[in-house]
């Protein structure tokens, strides 16, 4: 008996040795009965794993609430490196726009061909530019240039971050006196947030550009009223809500992506999930903010 | 030797990962310009002491005393000003492979302590030629250079600031047995320059030797023999026996079926 809750120990570790002490004390109790799992163990079982994910999950959210507000307050104070935060603009900003207008002008087409097919039965086909310019600035143009950041940036900030953090040069950083979130993660997270709104106004642009070529050379609309359409319906709420958003998506996926490289486990698997759970966990926050904010500016 | 404060002091680090206990009491003490060898097996703790020591890992539990001052647990602007004193030779290099060679050598004069590039160039250059490169190689990129010329320039890095404590983790391994003792005459000539005091980690015997004043042993979490060099084959002690005559049978090994 004695022998199989020291087993059990040596297999939880010590992060259970509470949890193992609890099996001695029941082991001991039911000492004649054959070891057969009781409702009491089960019970107990499973109040324990509840108790253990709880506590993951405190943990986890702590660290990240900790990492958020240490990356935060280096980005205003000084020193600053305007070299280091120039290079993001170039690398998470300007090599994002093939992505970036590609998702827009596509996505803008579609959405002119597919609101056609609906509308025509009703003949309100006048709707479509409104459709077409509401649905892109207030929701697509933000929510996919988000993913394809996520995608793109995300995970080569999580892959480099985490590759530095497994060959120790975030260990060197630190013994040649550079704050690692001053010179690694401010301006990552500087540039992500600045660049976002940048990349989805032109990405506006473009997929409203792409409504209005699928409009006027495949649907035959005429091209003033189009664009009169257009202008008529859109509000500046509309754009702003749309680059507010970018703003949040462009922290969300900056910090991710910097979060999980900065905590990779070692060896290349751990730059491995480190990437992967960046792209993943950016993705899902960003949908989930995007329900929050759209929430927030129009009801 | 009492009456001198050991310019690096540990006393009764402990340190574990989750149940992981992997240092449990280490004690070690290094007087001013000496140069301290910490010999042990593969995982025994080695690097995590040294990370203890640069403040990268926190013990749980005990101290660490630099010139006679506590060093765990230092707030953020004083922790620097110990920083300062420092210079490390990581396991792997460890260079920043996005900046050039002369970049990663400038690299704590430059943002840690604010010199200007030029002269901070000037210094990097002459570091580079103590530890024999040239100008030629101070525009590469370190994903260019071999794992000794890696090594070498990790090793300007560590001596550039001219650092009072310089720490050596494995400086040696990995490298040909010709291109290992170029490094440890290096090691042996910049500290004779600099005057400084050294810690190094290594499981080269030959290199222990020729780097070493003393000689301490961890094993099992913590310091079991220490001494100096010129009596490590005569320890007494079994461990540091098997240790140094690399034998397959001995304490060690017992030790490990017993484990199991
Ligand atoms: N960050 C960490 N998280 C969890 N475990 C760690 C961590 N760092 C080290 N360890 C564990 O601590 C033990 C000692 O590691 P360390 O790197 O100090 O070994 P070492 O003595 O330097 O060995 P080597 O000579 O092979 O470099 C290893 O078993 C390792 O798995
Ligand atoms: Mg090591």
């Amino acid at each position: 008996m004695q022998k199989w809750s020291r087993v059990e120990g040596l297999k939880n570790g010590g992060a259970r040795t509470t949890q193992g002490r609890v099996y001695q004390m029941v082991s001991d109790v039911k000492q004649d009965q054959a070891i057969k799992p009781s409702p009491v163990d089960g019970l107990l079982d499973f109040c324990a794993r509840i108790g253990r994910t709880l506590m993951a999950f405190l943990q986890v959210t702590g660290r990240l609430g900790l990492f958020i507000g240490e990356s935060i307050s280096h980005v205003f104070r000084p020193p600053f490196f305007p070299k280091l935060v120039a290079r993001q603009f170039m690398d998470i900003g300007y090599y994002s726009l093939p992505v970036v207008g590609m998702t827009a002008l596509f996505t803008g087409m579609v959405l002119a061909l597919q609101s056609y097919t609906g509308f025509s039965r009703f003949n309100a086909e006048s709707a479509i530019a409104g459709v077409v310019v509401l649905s892109v600035t207030r929701e697509l143009s933000p929510v996919l240039a988000g993913l394809m950041v996520a995608g793109r940036v995300g995970a080569a900030i999580a892959a480099e971050i985490g590759t530095m953090r497994v060959t120790e040069q975030i260990d060197a950083l630190v013994t040649l006196s550079v704050n690692p979130f001053k010179y690694l993660i401010a301006p990552r997270v500087i540039a992500g947030t600045l660049m976002l709104p940048l990349l989805v106004l032109i990405g506006d642009i473009i997929g409203v550009y792409g409504g209005y070529i699928v409009s006027i050379h495949k649907l035959g609309f005429n091209p003033n009223s189009y664009l009169t359409q257009t202008w008529d319906i859109l509000e500046n709420m509309d754009v702003i809500s749309g680059l507010v958003k970018a703003a949040a998506f462009g922290f969300i996926v900056s910090l991710m992506g910097c979060y999980h490289g900065f905590n990779s486990q070692r060896g290349a698997q751990g730059v491995g999930a480190a990437t992967t759970n960046a792209v993943v966990s950016s993705s899902i926050l960003i949908l989930i903010f995007n329900y929050v904010l759209t929430q927030v500016f129009f009801s | 030797m009492n009456d001198v404060t050991p310019k690096l002091e540990l006393k009764n680090v402990k340190k574990a990962f989750g149940p992981k206990k992997v240092l449990q009491g280490v004690d070690l003490k290094i007087s001013p310009g000496k140069s301290l060898v910490i010999i042990g097996g593969s995982g025994t703790g080695k690097s995590v002491a040294l990370k203890c020591i640069l403040g990268l890992l926190h013990p749980d539990e005990g101290s660490i005393l630099i010139d006679g001052r506590e060093s765990v647990g230092l707030p953020p602007r004083e922790r620097d000003q110990v920083m300062h004193k420092f210079g490390m030779l990581f396991q792997g290099a460890a260079l920043f492979d996005s900046l050039r060679v002369w970049e990663n050598v400038a690299f704590g004069l430059i943002q840690g302590r604010g010199v200007d590039r030029r002269t901070a160039y000037d210094t990097a250059l002459e570091k580079l030629h103590s530890v024999g490169l040239d100008e030629s190689a101070a525009y590469l990129f370190p994903a260019e250079l071999s794992g000794g010329m890696q090594k070498r320039v990790g090793l300007a890095r560590a001596i550039a600031a001219n650092p009072e404590i310089i720490f050596f983790d494995e400086p040696t391994t990995g490298l040909d047995p010709i291109m290992a003792d170029v490094i440890n005459n290096l090691i042996v000539k910049s500290v004779k320059q600099l005057g400084a005091t050294t810690l190094s980690i290594t499981h080269d015997l030959a290199s222990a030797r020729k780097i070493a004043d003393e000689v301490a042993m961890i094993y099992q979490g913590k310091i079991i023999w220490q001494g100096p060099v010129s009596s490590l084959d005569r320890s007494g002690n079994d461990y540091v026996d098997q240790f140094i005559h690399g034998r397959a049978e001995g304490p060690i090994t017992d030790d490990i079926k017993a484990r199991v």
